[in-house]
């Protein structure tokens, strides 16, 4: 809402108080100013002037030489290129030495050979919005009414001496959308009273019900309908005073009729609209819902399809309006009318909703009734517009109205103790505090003991509950006296959850391990959404995603990740390492909420090392980023519970991916991207790995125990192993440990030879085993009685055989 | 003889003075005081000496030996510690060349936030309560005193997947699902971080997908008082001892009262500047007191209970804190953005 501070001051006494100061004092007690805008800001030296002769340029086709009283002792030659000068015209003009918006200094120049003295404007010219100016003189200068007086300020004349509040509103606040409303808010801010606006006239003898009848078939969506007439009106251009004031708060004007309804939209926040009486083709106004399929055009010429959701407003067969919306081409108010039938009415929200937001037509208006209007300013904001009519349109107002009304208006009665006001806000008021503020507010106070009852207006339709007053003393008694304290009363001892810790130490071990945390968008596309899955599910889509890039819910993090590789490799950072942790979504049935799990998903390319001086390089490779993982798990306490197992995983290399097991349930992936995917997304050689969370964080884990430091030395026995090219380094681990089992103690592989001194499917692997008892010193014969041991198994179950 | 071994003696000093490496000094060692040495020779004439002169011969012999070896002993430790030296010189290298890197990463800069004011309530007694992301609309909205129809239902257009599923708006919904596991009992002390999803064009200072950090206690007596102290102690610690707040009026269907919470502006102290638009403030969060429909709902007695809530964006404090400039680096990942946020702060 745009609020005109002299506009304003019709309603209130401002004195005292700058635009400026009452901006920071609404905005301290409810409602946001964003920002003062000061109309006349920079223009100096435009007057009003006389076009006293208007020719043809001789040397230039689109211009005009015009001979301009501006008030000096001269008359002065000014060129102007507008099509729409002429002699006669009151204008606006910029004099030698004046200067326009964005610093523009007029100088005098020469145009085609011709002297010019100066500019004729335009009203976009002097600051105004194109959007907003009188068509008439959209595509040229303004001109003023006849009676303008040459050589005064054209800045003042146009009201752009003013500065404009622009009030964001909250739903609950359309009270301020109406000049009124603003006027009961600064009211009781600065404790001054409200002064309405002047309706009196002097009515005709015809009475209006005699002209029209109205019959409300939806009285839900209507309970109120007031139709005055006016006759014998003659349309013309408005006021000036009243076209600057729709202009300042961001209408365009057309003619005095509708102008006068705007006017009132933004004076009592009450929409009107205004029919031809005589186009109606009836005497009837007859309000229903649409028919399915019903056919309607607006006054914008566009054809309409109407369904049982819209309320219409018809001359007892047609529409003539789409209620609280737009009015009919076939109604609307032309230069040619003479008898104007104003409908001030009370729409519920819902259709008028449904209505804009199905034909795209969102208005000052509509905006109104969906938020509510004020039920008792209904008639009243008709009463004030047949009066501005009357005065501004030379219409003859017929005598009352004609109406429809089941509207049953209770103004809002809610009681509140001081002691709750004191307890909830942590505040000491007294009762005459309290009582102090509603009466700023012009709320009805009746005072009992502890309890104060307050009768709300209904402009505030906001003010229903107790806690409702509570805001109204808060914001009025200022948040700023309010005291600064801290809970009392019983305490939760705060913290993190397990699960939560341990998420924290995942982070912080990746992190030390040498990745960087990314956050990526859980929408994707259908493409990318099912890619890597862990769990085949069907994926989730949006009913109205924006673009079809984000449109599904993702089921794995990888496909982010690995665009997060490529964003950062096209900008030369092609050796990093990134993961996330973040839910994916997983389909459960339209009806029920999706399973949405906690993944993990790693993603390293290029060098791992590279210490550009000494000259090392590595690349990453699976053991890379397998270190890595392990380290997890071994941070977590879960090494001994996680397998690694020979996979095949769609997108990822054949032969260098593994599923991961924990506790013998598959948890996740690691590997290579596969090679062509890597060339499409223009990656090096890209490991990854992405498991669910939620299954290792909540894997319980052995308990932390202390084991006593070996006292005796162990034996390390160090054997190669000639094994068939697919036998693998886990399973022969795994029959060394069974079979040294207690007195081995670790092992691990310390080559591997796959060269060409081995013989054709074979390779040799080398592992280092460490024997210790923790009670005595081993003998070397104990020890060569476990190694044979291990020996003979790994021959018998792996076929495994020492290198000679 | 006695001159003999004298000038022996004088002969080896004089070489191992002279002497310049180990193995000089070695076939020094060797020459003189070796079985097959000068000095052994003159020792074996001792046999022609009288009774009475052996043993002096014998003790000067002894003395010139014991003499040289010491000088040779001295000479070696000269030479050795040289050579330790001259090994040290020539193993020198250029310090000022730069350390191998120690490959480590960082928290993205959201989660950094999320954690510093997780930690900062964690120390007021709250803890951390997360939820799901996909949502049924009535935890969204109807819990939250947004009925169907609802203007304000309006501020958030959201995305949704069915009529009643949706993804959540914010994350308030883990509020009403919090109360209505406590049944209509305190106290509750929540803070709710966590995604949240609007449709929303994704420009410098939208995104669709957006953090949320939201706060719930919920007692017997609870005030608004309580609310500006926890909200003051949350801003100097995050902002700054010297940061003043203020409350402005303001409106959630959540809450009533409700507000938002400016601080002081950093950059101009206060007096006004671009960054908060020549306000000297700089809005920060909203919060209020818990609507009573909203505990009425999850099975609180509004009458006994009452309790404040406040919710903060995460991506808009960490372009405060830090100067970002649009909210589209936080989900592009770029490592040049994301290694600036590696310092303890």
């Amino acid at each position: 809402m745009f609020v005109s501070y002299k506009w304003l001051q019709d309603y209130i006494d401002l004195s005292g108080v700058t635009a400026t100061e009452l901006a920071e004092k609404i905005t301290k007690s409810g409602i946001e100013v964003e920002g003062v805008e000061v109309l006349n800001n920079g223009i100096k030296g435009v007057v009003v002037g006389h076009v006293l002769e208007r020719e043809q340029h001789p040397n230039a086709d689109k211009l005009s030489k015009c001979l301009v009283d501006v008030g000096g002792e001269q008359p002065v030659q000014i060129i102007c290129g507008a099509p729409n000068v002429a002699q006669g015209q009151k204008v606006a003009v910029a004099t030698v030495g004046a200067v326009l918006p964005g610093n523009f200094k007029i100088k005098r120049a020469k145009l085609r050979g011709e002297e010019s003295n100066g500019m004729i404007c335009s009203l976009t010219e002097l600051g105004i919005e194109g959007k907003v100016v009188p068509k008439e003189y959209s595509e040229g200068i303004f001109v003023f009414p006849a009676d303008a007086e040459v050589g005064v300020d054209a800045i003042a004349m146009l009201n752009r001496n003013d500065e404009i509040l622009e009030l964001s509103l909250t739903p609950n606040r359309s009270d301020c959308l109406s000049m009124l409303g603003v006027a009961y808010e600064v009211a009781a801010i600065l404790g001054r009273n409200v002064k309405l606006p002047e309706t009196n006239l002097q009515a005709s003898t015809e009475k209006a019900s005699d002209y029209v009848k109205i019959t409300v078939e939806a009285k839900e969506d209507n309970p109120l309908y007031v139709a005055k007439v006016i006759k014998n009106v003659k349309i013309g251009p408005s006021p000036l005073w009243m076209q600057t004031r729709l202009m300042s708060a961001g209408i365009r004007p057309h003619n005095n009729v509708v102008d006068i309804t705007n006017y009132i939209l933004l004076e009592y926040g009450q929409p009107l609209h205004a029919f031809d009486y005589d186009r109606l083709g009836s005497k009837e106004i007859l309000v229903r819902r649409a028919a399915d399929g019903e056919k309607f055009v607006t006054l914008d010429d566009a054809e309409r399809t109407l369904t049982s959701e819209h309320l219409v407003i018809t001359n007892g067969t047609e529409p003539v309006a789409l209620a609280g919306v737009m009015g009919g081409a076939n109604s609307e108010v032309t230069s040619d009318t003479t008898t104007v039938l104003l409908e001030s009415a009370y729409f519920n929200g819902a259709p008028v909703r449904k209505a804009s937001k199905d034909h795209g037509l969102r208005s000052e208006a509509s905006a109104r009734f969906e938020k509510g209007v004020d039920p008792n300013r209904v008639r009243a904001a008709g009463e004030r517009a047949a009066y501005l009519m009357a005065k501004f349109a030379g219409g003859e107002v017929l005598e009352g109205a004609a109406e429809a009304d089941t509207l049953t208006v209770e103004p809002a009665v809610v009681s509140i103790t001081l002691e709750k006001i004191n307890r909830v806000l942590g505040t000491e008021l007294v009762m005459k505090d309290v009582k102090e503020i509603f009466d700023r507010l012009q709320f009805g106070v009746s005072i009992e003991e502890d309890t104060i009852t307050v009768t709300a207006p209904t402009r505030r339709g906001d003010i229903k509950i107790e806690e409702d007053l509570l805001e109204e003393v808060a914001r009025l008694y200022g948040y700023d006296n309010i005291p600064k304290t801290l809970p009392i009363g019983s305490t939760t001892p705060g913290g993190l959850n397990e699960y939560q810790k341990k998420r924290r130490v995942v982070r912080q071990y990746l992190e030390g391990a040498g990745l960087y945390q990314a956050v990526t968008y859980s929408l994707t596309s259908e493409e990318k959404a099912a890619q890597y899955a862990l769990e085949k599910r069907d994926t989730i889509r949006l009913s109205m995603p924006m673009s079809e890039e984000r449109s599904i819910l993702r089921l794995s993090i990888m496909p982010q990740l690995l665009e997060v590789l490529k964003y950062n490799s096209a900008r030369q950072n092609d050796s990093i390492g990134v993961y996330e942790t973040g839910a994916v979504f997983l389909a459960n049935g339209t009806d029920s909420l999706p399973v949405e799990k906690e993944h993990i998903a790693a993603a390293i390319t290029g060098l791992w090392e590279s210490h550009s001086w000494q000259g090392e390089k590595k690349a990453v490779d699976f053991y890379v980023i397998k270190g890595i993982l392990e380290g997890m798990f071994a941070k977590l306490g879960l090494f001994e519970q996680v397998q690694f197992v020979q996979a095949q995983v769609d997108r990822l290399h054949p032969g260098r991916t593994a599923e991961i097991l924990l506790n013998n349930e598959k948890i996740g992936f690691i590997g290579q991207v596969h090679p062509t995917v890597q060339k499409d997304l223009d990656l090096k050689d890209t490991y990854v790995f992405e498991l669910s969370l939620k299954a290792v964080l909540e894997a319980e884990a052995p308990a932390l125990q202390y084991e006593a430091i070996p006292r005796f030395p162990s034996i390390t026995r160090d054997i190669a192993l000639v094994v068939n090219k697919e036998t693998v380094s886990g399973t022969l681990s795994e029959i060394i440990l069974t079979a040294g089992a207690p007195l081995l103690k670790e092992v691990h592989v310390f080559d591997l030879y796959e060269g060409d001194k081995m013989e054709e499917g074979k390779k040799s692997i080398a592992f280092s085993l460490k024997y210790l008892d923790p009670e005595r010193t081993l003998t070397d014969e104990e020890v060569t009685k476990v190694h044979t041991r291990v020996l003979a198994a790994l021959e018998e179950k792996a076929g495994a055989v020492l290198r000679g | 003889m006695q001159e003999r071994l004298k000038e022996l003696q004088e002969e080896a000093i004089q070489k191992v003075e002279k002497s310049v490496s180990l193995k000089e000094l070695n076939d020094i060692r060797v020459a003189y005081l070796g079985k097959k040495g000068p000095i052994t020779e003159v020792l074996r004439g001792m046999g022609k000496l009288s009774a009475e002169e052996r043993p002096v011969m014998g003790a000067l012999a002894n003395e010139v030996r014991e003499t040289i070896a010491v000088k040779i002993e001295a000479k070696q430790k000269g030479l050795e510690e040289a050579a330790v030296l001259e090994k040290l010189a020539s193993e020198s290298i250029d310090v000022t060349l730069p350390g191998r890197p120690i490959k480590v990463g960082n928290h993205h800069p959201l989660t950094r936030i999320i954690e510093e004011i997780e930690d900062l309530f964690i120390g007021m007694g709250y803890q951390v309560a997360e939820g799901p992301e996909v949502e049924q609309d009535y935890y969204n909205f109807e819990a939250l005193n947004l009925p169907k129809g609802h203007p304000a239902r309006d501020m958030q257009d959201s995305f949704y997947i069915t009529e009643d599923i949706l993804l959540r708006t914010h994350t308030s919904p883990v509020q009403a699902r919090t109360m209505e596991k406590h049944q209509g009992k305190g106290p509750i002390k929540i803070i709710c971080p966590g995604k949240v999803y609007r449709r929303d064009n994704d420009d410098a200072t939208h995104s669709h997908q957006f953090m949320q950090i939201e706060g719930l206690v919920v007692g017997e007596n609870i005030r608004m008082s309580d609310l500006k102290g926890t909200l003051e102690v949350f801003a100097k610690k995050m902002f700054g001892a010297d940061r003043e707040i203020r409350l402005r009026p303001s409106f959630f269907p959540f809450t009533e009262p409700s507000v938002e919470m400016d601080i002081s502006c950093k950059i101009c102290g206060g007096s006004g500047c671009s960054v908060c638009k020549r306000t000297g403030w700089i809005e920060i969060l909203g919060a209020g007191m818990v609507h009573p429909n909203v505990l009425e709902m999850a099975g609180y007695d509004s009458k006994k209970y009452t309790g404040f809530a406040f919710g903060m964006g995460p991506e808009r404090i960490a372009m405060l804190k830090y100067g970002v400039d649009d909210i589209r680096h936080f989900y592009t990942n770029d490592v040049r953005f994301l290694k600036q946020f590696s310092k303890h702060e």
